[in-house]
């Protein structure tokens, strides 16, 4: 057997200096650099410990508030089979919100902080859930689109430098390879139908192309956390990369749907081997990042009424465990 | 040399437990206490760790562990576990902790050197 | 047509007139038809009415099983009006008086205590009709089987809440005793006979009101005294008579697929 060095072992011959703060960011330093995991109690910097916080909490955010533009149409989906795959879809992303809870509550908070930061609003969620759902046709652009900008966004991070986060993303893309598919397969069977299903299906498009472009954050040299976020391997390529390597997906997708995409500057460049698009309305962006998009208040409103009518029953369910523990002892 | 928190928990003493390591069921605010779930994919395979989840007690931390944890049918057994309930080794002391495990090669097999030919061994 | 209609319709083999073509048969006829359908109107309703809790449970991990629920319903529903029809036809064609489903699967989510209020009863009813079912052999028996296994897991979820909300808090027990009494005159109606079912519903019954006395006196709760049946002599869901919400839940249900006729999804 070969004994392979842990990255740490090098550095930790010096005894009692393993534990001063340069011994420990350069262990940690090295882990990250071998691509090794960080673990829960592994030691961290703080402010790499904060970073994931605010990523993971973000995106466990983004999928429970995710499931809303998109539950407004259960009840109204047109085919027994539709309703089914949508209740599917909608109850994968709860999971996918609680793995990514538990997978920041091992970061040391707690789920019912994370929410109250995220009904207070002082803890984010992606911006393009702020966006209605007007039409069925939207239920398939979501999964197309936005579905995809995730993936793109969420492959990588199978790869991420900590852990229990990298583990929950093998979970979650694993489970959401129907998410797409399904949203394509909705989408085609739009456009290949009467001309008004058609007509719904482009308007669907034309609406959720440019968010969907905006889910890769603001351009690399705009961006606040890349770089540091990069050399931390939380995240591995950058904004401008990963949406450039969506759209060049979504072109010919779009060509076998039979649907356009709103971008009049849409072109193959044969230089750079991939498709140039139109600039990005980035102070749309902004706005809704503020909180004036069309559902900020929407959303936030009916997340915490949820969780303010369930209060009663989650007292109910802790104060039965307690009276049961009592009896026990 | 111990902590007394699995890994869902580690860090987070206030989340979810009392100080005697007992799942805090809180009578105040109704906050459930976190446990550890462990799912067996399929007979002849241990059961190996799925995630965490909260839950008021352990029937109804099964329950929600079937629903979550298994919804695409990963599992024939599942365990769950209060977080709190689990003792874990100390980071800290990783290598004091296992490195005298790593200097004893003789204990696989490719520490032994056989001639070719030898077949069954 | 067209050019741009032409093409579509080159690369879609199932158009709409195909797609109706295709529809198959039912499997049954007669009193067994009424009956599978009725059960699949049952299924089919809940399923509806589950699916609105969708981002709206007490608990994200309730979020999880409320749908699970409503996904094995949904299921059985498919399955059960696919004998009897093309589902989507059964489902989103049909108006409130030719549904049979029961009124107590029909009625409004209210709190979570009503939910499991309604899950409880019903749960425990399904369970013994499927069991009864399966043992009876039958052209229904194979789905019964399967979905037995299910119910019963739906009774396990409903028994477990209503004995938590029950023996919770005094806002909880207040909140399920209220909720059982509000629902408790639904339930005469499961009972009745359902011709060709093959399954003696009347002699359900005691079994059922056991198993539920037993569960709603270990959560401290009454078994309500009322009647278990409205007095009102049109009927009951089984006859195509509903109540006043039915009407709203059919019109969201609908509408979408009502607004295209003959389009495929």
């Amino acid at each position: 057997m070969t004994t392979t060095a842990e990255p740490g072992a090098a550095t930790a011959q010096a005894g009692p200096d393993r534990h001063t703060p340069e011994a420990l960011q350069a262990e940690f330093d090295a882990a990250v650099a071998a691509d090794t995991r960080i673990e829960p109690r592994d030691w961290m910097p703080d402010a790499y410990r904060s970073t994931l916080v605010r990523q993971m909490a973000q995106h466990a955010h983004s999928e429970i508030i995710g499931m809303q533009p998109e539950a407004n149409w259960i009840t109204r989906a047109p085919s027994l089979r539709r309703k089914a795959i949508l209740m599917a879809k909608v109850q994968d992303e709860a999971g996918h919100g609680l793995y990514l809870y538990s997978a920041t509550e091992t970061l040391g908070v707690s789920r019912d902080e994370l929410l109250d930061k995220l009904h207070a609003g002082r803890q984010r969620y992606s911006s393009i859930f702020n966006y209605p759902t007007l039409a069925w046709a939207d239920v398939g652009a979501i999964g197309w689109l936005v579905d995809g900008a995730a993936i793109t966004n969420q492959v990588p991070l199978c790869r991420c430098s900590y852990g229990p986060y990298a583990r929950a993303m093998v979970r979650i893309c694993k489970e959401e390879s129907f998410h797409q598919r399904q949203g394509y397969e909705l989408l085609l069977a739009l456009s290949r139908g009467t001309d008004a299903q058609h007509a719904m299906a482009q308007d669907a498009v034309n609406r959720w192309w440019w968010p969907s472009l905006m889910m890769f954050g603001p351009p690399d040299d705009e961006s606040a956390h890349s770089a540091q976020s990069m050399a931390w391997k939380i995240k591995r390529h950058s904004n401008d990369e990963l949406r450039q390597r969506f759209v060049d997906i979504c072109v010919p997708q779009a060509e076998i749907l039979g649907l356009t995409l709103p971008d009049p500057d849409l072109r193959w460049n044969e230089e750079r081997g991939h498709y140039d698009y139109g600039a990005i309305d980035w102070s749309e962006f902004q706005e809704v990042l503020r909180g004036n998009g069309p559902c900020n208040e929407q959303r936030l409103e009916r997340r915490r009424a949820a969780h303010d009518n369930g209060s009663w029953v989650r007292d109910a369910a802790a104060a039965h465990a307690a009276k049961h523990r009592k009896a026990q002892a | 040399m111990t902590g007394q928190t699995g890994e869902s928990a580690s860090g987070a003493s206030s989340s979810g437990q009392s100080a005697d390591g007992t799942p805090a069921a809180a009578s105040t605010g109704g906050q459930w206490p976190l446990w550890e779930v462990f799912v067996r994919s399929r007979r002849g395979l241990s059961h190996s760790h799925a995630g965490s989840l909260h839950a008021p007690d352990a029937e109804m931390a099964l329950r929600n562990a079937r629903d979550l944890y298994t919804r695409r049918a990963e599992g024939v057994s599942i365990w769950v576990v209060p977080s709190s309930a689990v003792t874990a080794s100390s980071p800290d002391e990783k290598d004091p902790f296992f490195e005298p495990a790593g200097d004893k090669p003789y204990r696989h097999p490719t520490f032994y050197e056989i001639p070719e030919g030898v077949k069954h061994l | 047509m067209t050019a741009t209609e032409q093409s579509r319709a080159a690369a879609a083999p199932a158009s709409p007139g195909a797609a109706a073509a295709e529809k198959a048969a039912p499997t049954l006829e007669g009193p067994a038809l009424a009956a599978a359908r009725a059960l699949g109107d049952d299924a089919l309703v809940l399923a509806q009415r589950l699916g609105e809790w969708a981002g709206n449970a007490p608990v994200l991990e309730e979020d999880v099983a409320l749908t699970n629920i409503a996904l094995d319903l949904l299921g059985q529903a498919r399955t059960l009006l696919s004998l009897t029809g093309d589902e989507d036809d059964l489902a989103f064609l049909r108006e409130e008086h030719e549904f049979h489903n029961a009124q107590l699967v029909e009625q409004p989510n209210g709190d979570f205590a009503v939910t499991i209020a309604r899950q409880l009863y019903f749960s425990v009813y399904q369970e013994l009709l499927y069991t009864a079912l399966a043992e009876h052999g039958g052209d229904l028996a194979p789905l019964a089987a399967k979905a037995v296994k299910e119910v019963a897991y739906h009774r396990d979820h409903a028994e477990q809440w209503t004995l938590r909300l029950g023996d919770g808090t005094e806002e909880s027990h207040r909140r399920m005793q209220q909720a059982l009494d509000a629902l408790w005159r639904y339930t005469g109606e499961l009972f009745q006979p359902l011709e060709g079912l093959g399954v003696d519903l009347p002699a359900l019954r005691e079994r059922w009101l056991e198993q539920v006395t037993a569960v709603v006196e270990k959560a401290t709760l009454a078994i309500p005294q009322g009647a278990d049946h409205t007095p009102w002599a049109a009927g009951a869901g089984r006859q195509g008579v509903h109540t006043e919400s039915f009407g709203r839940l059919l019109a969201e249900m609908q509408y979408l697929h009502r607004a295209h006729p003959g389009a495929s999804w």
